[in-house]
């Protein structure tokens, strides 16, 4: 699901169980990390459940791939919308994205917010460190 | 059934749209208002420094400072007020401990342990046993939830110096045979310090009917406030042992190449103490005092039996560890599903519990678990909580 269409259908939402649940659908269709690259290397810390962030860096395109995991439901359909904004973006637009802003939008930062436990603010900030260091990516 | 729900403003709240139900008791307890009043009253009206009093301020809180201690002594039924060490918390007073064996252990000495302490049980030791070169051992949990004794009776020798274990497991509530444990360590010749940061909440610890060497604990997660905690030893004991940490208070006389130490309690109270703190524990104590604990702690275990047989009947619920004695926590799992994912929609529905490995990792490698979500009950908790927790859990299930 791209974006736009994440966004659309928060729209049509009031409840909180309408939101998670969706949500957690979301993490449902969340293609799985291999399991082989499930290992402490690619490990985002300061996330309570198990997050997994593998990156590689397009030179063609000049696009940053990006591939999350984790072991929790909600996390999982966090993770789809992070990856809605950022994957296969450039390293400038992901540089410059106000991500704070789509919370907002969506209504989340009450539920969902960068502060929580669920590990969001790690990942966000791992992947703008990315962004601004693609020497390190293979 | 009185409710002492009222006594702590806090939870007159809504979270989330809900009336708060507050089940992360095993974390911190919430704070009655005359422990809030003491803080507040000691800040509005006699803050000062304690000892060395020449004006009325200090005097008059140095009394309250030192009539806490006595407070305290009373709690734990101590023998003497001088066995009473103020400290930041129970993982200060244990550090404290595992600081001041450093001179005292000898390489292959041992420290005992079990595989079911919180972190702050186990890194001061692991510390300790890297300054000193002694071997530190952990004795298993089995899967109920319980000390295996057998395991314990095995790793226990005449090398072992430091029997170190928890009254009260945070993560399952497994509530510890300590009389067995401690008469077995010292014939082995071993100190012992209990952890009872979860014991002292809900029931009456006697350290010298227990005969423990160490006892350490918390005030916050006893209605007081945080950032202060206690650590009971036995007099010849902490007179033998070194002062930790160096500076005002903890010293009789300094100069520039030598000092001399203060008596006891004082040589383990570096620095100004945490004042307000322990005057609020002091208020605590006279709290919990002024109730009925037995009915208290019946009444808890009403609940934890509650939860526990709703629980079960829950498809999908999993519940970890069944110890043979347990108080105030249940840890559970719902299949298919990361614990955070429960907290985060009981968040939702206005209840507070705790999700993760609750600092036990140990414990929870033993139990082949990444986690669990953990309800710990309090004095303020009600039957009305326990039927909030399971109609989330059921909608948590749903959702999942």
């Amino acid at each position: 699901m791209n974006l736009e269409d994440i966004k659309e259908t928060f729209g049509f939402f009031d409840s909180w169980e309408d939101k998670y649940r969706f949500v957690i659908d979301l993490g449902k269709e969340l293609p799985n990390l291999d399991e082989a690259h499930k290992i402490p290397a690619n490990l985002v810390r300061g996330c309570q459940s198990q997050v997994w962030l593998v990156a590689s860096y397009d030179s063609q395109q000049q696009q940053i791939e990006l591939v999350i995991d984790s072991d929790a439901h909600i996390v999982r359909g966090l993770i789809s919308i992070v990856l809605a904004a950022y994957n296969k973006q450039s390293p400038d637009y992901i540089a410059h994205y106000d991500i704070e802003a789509l919370f907002d939008e969506l209504a989340l930062i009450q539920h969902l917010s960068l502060t929580r436990g669920n590990g969001l603010r790690a990942m966000v900030a791992r992947i703008q460190q990315l962004a601004t260091s693609i020497d390190e990516l293979t | 059934m009185t409710s002492y729900r009222k006594d702590f403003p806090i939870l007159d709240q809504q979270v989330n749209g809900a009336p708060l139900v507050y089940l992360d008791n095993a974390a911190t307890s919430q704070k009655p208002r005359v422990v809030i009043d003491a803080l507040s009253d000691y800040y509005h009206n006699y803050n000062a420094n304690v000892h060395r009093a020449v004006h009325a301020l200090s005097d008059q809180a140095t009394f309250a400072f030192e009539q806490a201690r006595d407070r305290v002594r009373e709690f734990v039924h101590a023998t003497s007020r001088n066995e009473i060490i103020f400290t930041r918390g129970t993982t200060e007073s244990i550090n404290l401990v595992a600081n001041c064996y450093t001179g005292l252990l000898q390489p292959d000495d041992e420290i005992l342990i079990s595989h079911m302490e919180h972190h702050s049980n186990i890194v001061p030791w692991q510390m300790l046993a890297a300054r000193t070169k002694a071997v530190l051992k952990a004795c298993d949990v089995n899967s109920q939830g319980d000390i295996d004794l057998e395991s314990f009776a095995n790793l226990l020798s005449d090398k072992t110096r430091i029997v170190a274990i928890s009254h009260v497991s945070n993560a399952l509530g497994t509530v510890n045979p300590l009389q067995q444990v401690i008469e077995q360590a010292h014939d082995a010749g071993a100190v012992v310090l209990v952890d009872g940061a979860q014991a002292v909440p809900h029931f009456d610890v006697d350290v010298a009917a227990l005969d423990c060497d160490f006892y350490a604990f918390s005030g916050h997660k006893m209605y007081g406030p945080t950032g202060i905690g206690v650590l009971y030893g036995k007099e010849k004991l902490l007179e033998m042992l070194p002062p930790w940490q160096g500076g005002g208070e903890m010293i009789e006389t300094v100069s520039i190449d030598n000092s001399t130490y203060n008596t006891l309690p004082y040589k383990f109270e570096a620095g100004t103490p945490n004042i307000a703190g322990a005057i609020g524990l002091g208020a605590a104590i006279d709290y919990l005092s002024g109730l009925p604990r037995n009915e208290i702690e019946a009444m808890e275990d009403d609940l934890l039996r509650l939860t526990v047989s709703q629980l079960k009947q829950i498809d999908g619920v999993r519940l970890i560890g069944d110890p043979a004695k347990r108080i105030s926590v249940v840890s559970f799992l719902v299949d298919g599903s990361h614990p955070h994912d429960v907290g985060t929609l009981l968040d939702q529905q206005g209840i507070a519990v705790r999700t993760g490995h609750h600092c036990a990792m140990p414990l929870m490698a033993q139990l082949g678990i990444p986690g669990t979500v953990r309800a710990s009950f309090s004095l303020y908790n009600s039957t009305e909580d326990v039927d909030r927790l399971i109609a989330g859990v059921r909608k948590a299930v749903s959702f999942i």
